[in-house]
């Protein structure tokens, strides 16, 4: 256990925090404003990573491939909304986790159908290629600092859009009372359509981020949309400071413990048995840390006043 | 979903007379099948489908115990039908074949693991319960992929079924049918008495109003800890026979989607109907696989190529249909079979 594996675990760990984050942003205000549970949420982080490898191809840019990827995102996001979810908003949890369940369905067998079941690879572009020297003898690689960057930028984006615009504001009084809102004369419906496209393009934004480091395969938004629920839950339905806080939380407990449980564990136990009940535990980590979190604070760390 | 079955509220003795004659047909037509199957000239692949169907209409059942009586949407239930499978195959794999002495165990481990994790989730409510049970569901899946001694990822498959106080009946395809359907009859018995106890009218009036309930003189919690185990254990049987049908054992057992059908067949038969979510379960296992011939057949205009290409994806036509079923068929099945009458 030595300190520059730490910090680059660490550095991953807040990559990771921070794709997480693009998608619970989107996750939690639908959520929050709409009391509306999206299960699929995260085919449309599938879908951005399909995007960018379709334009990628298309163009030999990842840049272009990105910038035509954001609006196609939201585009579809929109043609979702419309044709399926608008018919959800008045239904209980039951039937909105039941029909986007469908989506899902439709979803996954519907890249397979276009690209095919093999996995896609997104070349990492040019400009970010490579490693750079964070500290004397260690290299990192160029394209996770700009996943980091980016995830940063968009995150500070989103902070000052939510608390500082009179948009923010609106989605703000949402989350905490809709029917208030809507009783003062603003158009509740329409608010949820631009949250809900935003979130879909930030999910959709967040896929085409991580393509070049990850394969493009069906179903991959399925496993990442339940940490997103994590770390909705965790941080308090409707925050998105709290969604920010927990993607980080997650994130570093996730990457750090999957490295560390059996180091850990070597302190109490002999080394194979350790490092065999640290590959077990590791992977259960952030959900016993959820159900910690959600034992002694039954309605997250930030919860959203009602 | 406030939908209360079998708690007429009209006196309509033609409806309840036609709808107490639904389980009978049903169970009828679950007896029936072996003989047909014999007929048909398939029988291996009728008795497996059809015991595949009655497995999945105990867990469905035990999901609408909770989920229909009791309001509480449980998001991870196919943990429980992996804790049954994983009995089955973990004994086995130490030389203990005997069901005599795996099932007592996978009811034991199903009824701890959901008392421990019952009483954590049940302090919270709505969303956070589904999300929370969606979370203990998830820490058994990953630490199912990571029992390497126990086949990790691939699973484990079993090299015969389970002996019946020792002897090796189970292996008869007949036979296990039988046993299926004589456990889908007792565990049906079973929760009907349940349902229709003080226990069972407790449960149903904390779905209503938990805090009237609380005002005179019951403690919800207590009772919907307790359905919550009951319905684990009957989930943790339908595992057992799960592993026995399929000789085999996997985390996929207990994906967090495996969960979302689980509820899937719930709503499809009609939430708070027992032998309904045996119909969902049913529907959902019977249209999962007839569901790429059907369209292979209604598609005869279409080119050769185009209808397999069509087939191969029934999933584009699956993902719509439960779309549509949870938009326009309120009540499910069962509330189907009602509606001529209300009408």
């Amino acid at each position: 256990m030595n300190a520059t594996l730490l910090f680059v675990q660490a550095l991953n760990g807040l990559q990771f925090g921070l794709i997480l984050f693009l998608i619970a942003a989107g996750l939690t205000l639908v959520f929050g404003v709409m009391d509306f549970i999206n299960l699929a949420h995260g085919v449309q982080y599938m879908v951005g990573a399909y995007l960018v490898a379709a334009f990628s191809a298309w163009t030999d840019s990842f840049g272009w491939a990105l910038l035509l990827a954001l609006p196609s995102a939201l585009a579809f996001g929109l043609l979702l909304e419309v044709l399926v979810f608008r018919h959800l908003y008045d239904r209980d949890h039951l039937d909105q986790v039941l029909a986007t369940f469908g989506v899902i369905l439709f979803l996954n067998q519907g890249v397979k159908f276009v690209w095919g079941a093999a996995p896609l690879s997104v070349p990492v572009p040019d400009l970010l290629s490579g490693s750079v020297e964070i500290a004397s003898g260690l290299l990192y690689p160029v394209y996770r600092l700009a996943i980091i960057a980016a995830g940063l930028v968009v995150a500070a984006q989103l902070y000052v859009l939510v608390n500082h615009t009179r948009v923010g504001m609106l989605v703000r009084a949402g989350a905490s009372n809709a029917s208030m809102v809507s009783a003062l004369g603003v158009n509740i419906q329409r608010l949820f359509m631009i949250v809900f496209g935003f979130g879909a393009m930030l999910a959709g934004f967040a896929g085409a981020m991580v393509a070049p480091i990850l394969s493009v395969e069906p179903g991959m938004g399925d496993n990442i949309l339940i940490l997103a629920f994590v770390v909705i839950v965790i941080g308090g339905i409707g925050s998105i400071r709290g969604a920010f806080l927990a993607a980080l939380l997650i994130g570093l407990v996730d990457t750090v413990g999957r490295s560390f449980a059996p180091n850990l564990l070597r302190l109490f136990l002999d080394p194979a048995a350790a490092s065999q009940t640290g590959r077990a535990i590791a992977p259960m980590l952030i959900y016993i840390f959820m159900a910690a979190v959600l034992f002694f604070r039954p309605s997250g760390l930030f919860p959203v006043k009602r | 979903m406030s939908e209360i079955a079998e708690t007429p509220s009209a006196p309509m003795p033609s409806l309840t007379t036609r709808l107490e004659i639904v389980p009978i047909v049903l169970f009828a037509a679950f007896a029936a099948a072996p003989l047909l199957a014999t007929y048909s000239g398939a029988e291996g692949y009728v008795l497996s489908l059809l015991t595949r169907v009655m497995i999945f209409g105990i867990a469905a059942m035990a999901l609408d115990l909770i989920l229909g009586y009791g309001a509480l949407v449980s998001f991870g239930h196919a943990a429980f039908l992996g804790l049954g499978g994983y009995a089955v195959g973990i004994l086995a794999s130490h030389g203990i074949e005997d069901a005599l002495v795996q099932i007592p165990v996978a009811l034991a481990a199903s009824a701890l693991f959901a008392l421990i994790t019952g009483a954590i989730s049940l302090r919270t409510k709505g969303v956070y319960f589904i999300m929370i049970t969606l979370a203990f569901g998830q820490m058994l899946y990953f630490l199912a992929t990571s029992l390497a001694a126990y086949g990790g990822d691939d699973g484990m498959t079993l090299s015969s079924r389970s002996l019946l106080a020792g002897s090796s009946v189970l292996k008869n395809d007949f036979t296990f049918y039988w046993v299926c359907l004589l456990c889908l009859l007792g565990a049906y018995a079973f929760s009907r008495s349940v349902v229709a106890s003080r226990f069972g009218r407790v449960l149903r009036g904390t779905r209503e109003n938990a805090i009237r309930m609380e005002a005179i003189g019951f403690q919800p919690f207590r009772f919907q800890l307790a359905a919550y185990v009951v319905s684990g254990m009957l989930a943790g049987l339908a595992g057992c026979l799960l592993a026995n049908q399929a000789e085999f054992v996997s985390p996929a057992f207990m994906t967090w989607q495996r969960s979302g059908e689980l509820i899937f067949m719930v709503v499809l038969g009609g939430l708070g109907s027992l032998h309904g979510a045996v119909i969902g379960a049913a529907a959902f296992l019977l249209l999962e696989e007839f569901l790429p011939e059907i369209l292979h057949s209604l598609s005869f205009f279409l080119s050769e190529e185009a209808r397999s290409h069509l087939a191969e994806n029934w999933k584009m036509v699956f993902g719509p249909l439960l779309i549509l079923i949870v938009l326009f068929a309120r009540g499910g099945i069962m509330g189907l079979l009602r509606r001529p009458h209300h009408g």
